[in-house]
């Protein structure tokens, strides 16, 4: 068994387990964009916050910074939902009244702007060193390295299954009929008395919480977070596996995140194989260019997504 | 202090403001925020630089104190000419394609789609180094001395670029005050049915509107590679100053995005001292959800 574990298999649960932490913020996109049509360009802020906040919360005391609280980790999850929801509700409240652009300049800036504190707010942060000793609960109890990361991938898909099941409920409710009420014809949806802002903040505060548990999941796995981990390519990175999977599909979200993960991955690995060492900033820079090159043609010939429709 | 603080401020504040007026004019005239307007900076200051090596074979005279003569004139022509052939192409395979679908999100996507693959592809192609059009150190002059206040010193550049953005900035006012082609673009802006009824060609207008905008951000770009420095995310790096400086202003507004720009620009330069430098850009996204909460139709704006 533990045999098994190390090589091939090994890997395939590390890149489960990061594929799946993706699928999480990729919910979360789908909510606030496939659902209520809110265009969210800084997920990445958003994942940041939680990862940051969860990780203050439960590492265990460090002189040299505030905290370090040695919370349970779950306390941690759920101030890291916490926290997300408040940037959100910070961006939120002046933007979503106005037309759909000023969200996206707004979560544009959030986003930058967390990165700025993540890399210098040092007391708080751990700054460019990033914050290392972040608990990975029964780490020792279940056998270490391969154990340990075949039972958080087992944790994983577990919460992946319950905020997928969640949000189904939620968007085949009456709440998520407005949702796609709004999204297809705000105008309508307020003439029939619907709290038009009301329904957008609350789809978009509940998105955020969504990719701020994604980035306690992701702190809790490495067990190290740096502002590097969440750079505005994470935000395309999401957007190009919801576009991919079909926005407004909640399966085809998860989909999407797998096989775009999986299509990154590989990608990486070629580069990896065939570019000489000194090469390889310039060869990732083009694999990202890619990225966008996709995004806009995806977008002019099947912007329903390639998996999914958008209903 | 305060008075250098002021100096530096209005010469990023003018630098914001170049780049503020195309960006306000397009969000105006197309009607969507065009996240790769930052870009169009960056890939102005890269032209620019390739011109350079160009002209620099020809002539390498200086124009007295400043680090720069005719070949960086010409060059920076050379980039406004790209740029806004970069734009107008852009427009074509992506933006024009994408608005006749009629979700409006879609173009704004579009414009970060092709934001990323910009800034990567300039990346690929010239490398992280911060790169410069000259590498000759130029003496900063007392404009005021020590006594006052603190005392103010620029180079010749900067005050060269701010006296070249004073032009532009009234070149420009008058263009869309008395010229018909400058009125056009206020009419679309307006109410481009009203517009399109009284005779206006309205993609002309669009054209124009582009190569304005992508003019200007070259000239913005150029300039700021002469003050700081070239490098794949200075575009990146302004996009959200200009955004603040578009919102503060009011939509649609070139004289409020210059204003804007300007207010943005030694907001963050007074901000250095109180918070640290490395804070800069967080100081854009205050003046910009505070701007939201407080008036979000910006100082000179007529829609919401």
């Amino acid at each position: 068994m533990m045999e098994l574990l190390a090589g091939p298999l090994a890997y395939l649960v590390f890149f489960l387990v990061i594929a799946l932490y993706y699928a999480l913020i990729t919910l979360g996109l789908n909510l606030q964009w496939g659902f209520t049509g809110l265009f969210n360009v800084g997920v990445a802020g958003f994942v940041l916050v939680g990862a940051y906040a969860s990780a203050i919360l439960t590492t265990p005391d460090d002189p040299g910074r505030i905290g370090g609280f040695g919370l349970p980790v779950p306390v941690g999850m759920a101030g890291a939902m916490l926290s997300a929801g408040l940037f959100a509700l910070l961006v939120g409240i002046p933007a979503l009244r106005l037309r759909h652009d000023y969200l996206a300049i707004t979560t544009f800036g959030i986003a930058v702007t967390l990165q700025l504190v993540a890399l210098n707010l040092q007391v708080l942060t751990g700054g460019p060193f990033g914050m290392n000793f972040v608990p990975r609960p029964l780490y020792d109890e279940l056998g270490g390295q391969g154990g340990w990361n075949l039972a958080y991938l087992l944790f994983v898909a577990a919460l992946v299954l319950l905020v997928w099941w969640g949000l189904a409920r939620l968007t085949a409710s009456p709440w998520g009929r407005v949702l796609r009420a709004i999204r297809e014809d705000e105008a309508a949806a307020a003439a029939i008395g619907k709290h038009v802002f009301r329904f957008r903040l609350e789809a978009f505060v509940l998105g955020a919480m969504v990719m701020g548990l994604a980035g306690a999941v992701y702190a809790h796995f490495i067990g190290f977070i740096a502002p590097e981990d969440f750079l505005p390519i994470l935000t395309f990175q999401v957007w190009a596996m919801l576009i991919v999977g079909g926005a407004g599909d909640h399966r085809g979200a998860i989909a999407g995140a797998v096989l775009v993960w999986a299509i990154w991955t590989g990608s990486g690995m070629l580069l990896d194989l065939f570019v000489p060492p000194e090469g390889k900033a310039q060869a990732a820079a083009l694999q990202v260019a890619g990225i966008g090159v996709a995004l806009c043609v995806v977008l002019l010939f099947r912007p329903t997504g390639l998996l999914g429709r958008r209903g | 202090m305060i008075l250098q603080q002021l100096a530096d401020g209005l010469i990023l504040g003018s630098i914001i403001a170049l780049g503020a007026i195309g960006l306000t004019l397009t969000y105006a005239i197309l009607r969507f925020a065009n996240f790769a307007h930052g870009e169009f900076l960056t890939f102005g200051a890269y032209l620019a630089l390739l011109a350079l090596g160009q002209f620099q074979a020809m002539s390498t005279a200086t124009f007295g104190p400043l680090s720069f003569g005719w070949p960086l004139l010409a060059s920076l022509a050379v980039a406004i000419l790209a740029t806004a052939g970069l734009a107008l192409l852009l427009d074509r395979l992506l933006f024009a394609r994408l608005g006749r679908a009629g979700v409006a999100i879609a173009v704004v996507m579009g414009s970060f789609g092709a934001a990323l693959a910009l800034r990567n592809l300039l990346f690929f192609a010239f490398g992280g180094e911060p790169q410069y059009y000259s590498r000759a150190i130029q003496i900063a002059l007392p404009l005021l001395p020590r006594s006052v206040l603190g005392g103010v010193r620029v180079t010749p550049d900067q005050l060269a670029v701010l006296g070249i953005t004073v032009l532009l900035v009234i070149a420009m006012h008058l263009f869309l005050a008395r010229a018909t082609l400058g009125r056009a673009m206020r009419a679309v802006a307006h109410n481009p049915q009203l517009a399109t009824v009284t005779g206006i060609d309205v993609a002309a207008v669009v054209r124009w509107t582009w190569i304005i905008g992508a003019g200007l951000a070259a000239v913005a770009g150029v300039f700021a590679g002469l003050t700081v420095q070239i490098r794949p995310t200075m575009g990146l790096d302004l996009l959200l100053p200009l955004f603040a400086a578009v919102i503060l202003g009011g939509i649609g507004s070139p004289l409020g995005a210059v204003l804007g720009g300007l207010i943005v620009g030694i907001a963050e330069s007074l901000a250095v001292p109180l918070v640290g430098a490395e804070y800069r850009a967080a100081v854009a996204f205050l003046l910009l959800i505070l701007i939201l909460l407080v008036r979000p139709t910006g100082l000179f704006g007529e829609r919401g």
